[in-house]
């Protein structure tokens, strides 16, 4: 199981930021290592972002996000105190879900 | 060790909570197909192959996308991009790295009541025009910006 991301989520006017720091090696599968190989690809493929059972963002990634993705998105409808989730899944069937609490 | 097993209960009943909402179909029906990966899409090599791969025809250019990032990145491997669209009913936003090896880098799909804006932070191989691709009410449209790198992302 990877580490846990980084979640934060806070009011920002009427809307909630919510940033995102997630930890995940996204090798590309381009690299070779030191032998020649190639090392294989290990990437996140999606991430679900969801509040109140109400998915509020979705995101398709290939293996040029950076290494240990950051993402931030706005969405309305929100209050303090609620809780924001979030789920990824990678390219060897990995998945980790986090939440935040509302600031 | 009481704290442990605490941790350890806690991990187990938020994945069961996860999994009972996906099992009582608590989710959308479109984050069904949100779930699948485009892999057609991440395999192309140039826009108008990516617009096709995402189910459009053709991208008109849009000056209501903005792209906000350096125009010179030190460090390939970390480039950060905010992409922001005001066309009304923007559903979905891609970023993609015309010189990277499979142009795609990610897409995001919005739904209603979030801001057509996201930041995130991609890799670029070397100096590559980047563009944004948006669809908004059914129609694509695009934005592109070239971005200089001085140290390539995806070397060894």
């Amino acid at each position: 199981m990877a580490d846990p991301m980084k979640i934060r989520a806070a009011m920002s006017g009427d809307k909630v930021e919510v940033k995102v720091l997630m930890s995940h090696e996204m090798e590309t599968g381009q690299r070779k290592d030191s032998k020649g190989a190639t090392i294989p690809a290990h990437f996140i493929q999606n991430v679900t972002a969801t509040h109140n059972g109400k998915v509020v963002l979705s995101a398709q990634w290939g293996p040029a996000v950076s290494k240990n993705p950051f993402l931030s998105f706005k969405f309305a409808g929100g209050k303090p105190g609620e809780k924001v989730s979030i789920t990824w899944t990678d390219n060897k069937g990995d998945k980790r879900t986090d939440e935040a609490t509302i600031a | 060790m009481d704290s442990n097993r605490r941790k350890v209960l806690k991990g187990t009943g938020g994945m069961a909570v996860m999994g009972l909402a996906a099992s009582a179909g608590l989710f959308q029906p479109g984050s069904a197909w949100a779930q699948a990966w485009n892999k057609a899409a991440f395999e192309t090599k140039n826009m108008a192959d990516t617009v096709k791969a995402m189910g459009g025809a053709s991208a008109a250019e849009s000056k209501e996308i903005v792209i906000t990032s350096p125009d010179i990145a030190e460090n390939g491997a970390v480039v950060p991009f905010t992409i922001a669209s005001r066309l009304p009913k923007t559903e979905a936003i891609a970023l993609l790295v015309e010189k990277n090896p499979n142009a795609l880098a990610a897409s995001f799909d919005i739904p209603a009541g979030t801001e057509a804006g996201v930041t995130t932070r991609v890799k670029m191989g070397q100096t590559s025009n980047v563009t944004a691709l948006v669809k908004a009410d059914g129609k694509f449209y695009y934005t592109t910006k070239e971005v200089k790198v001085t140290l390539g992302g995806c070397g060894g």
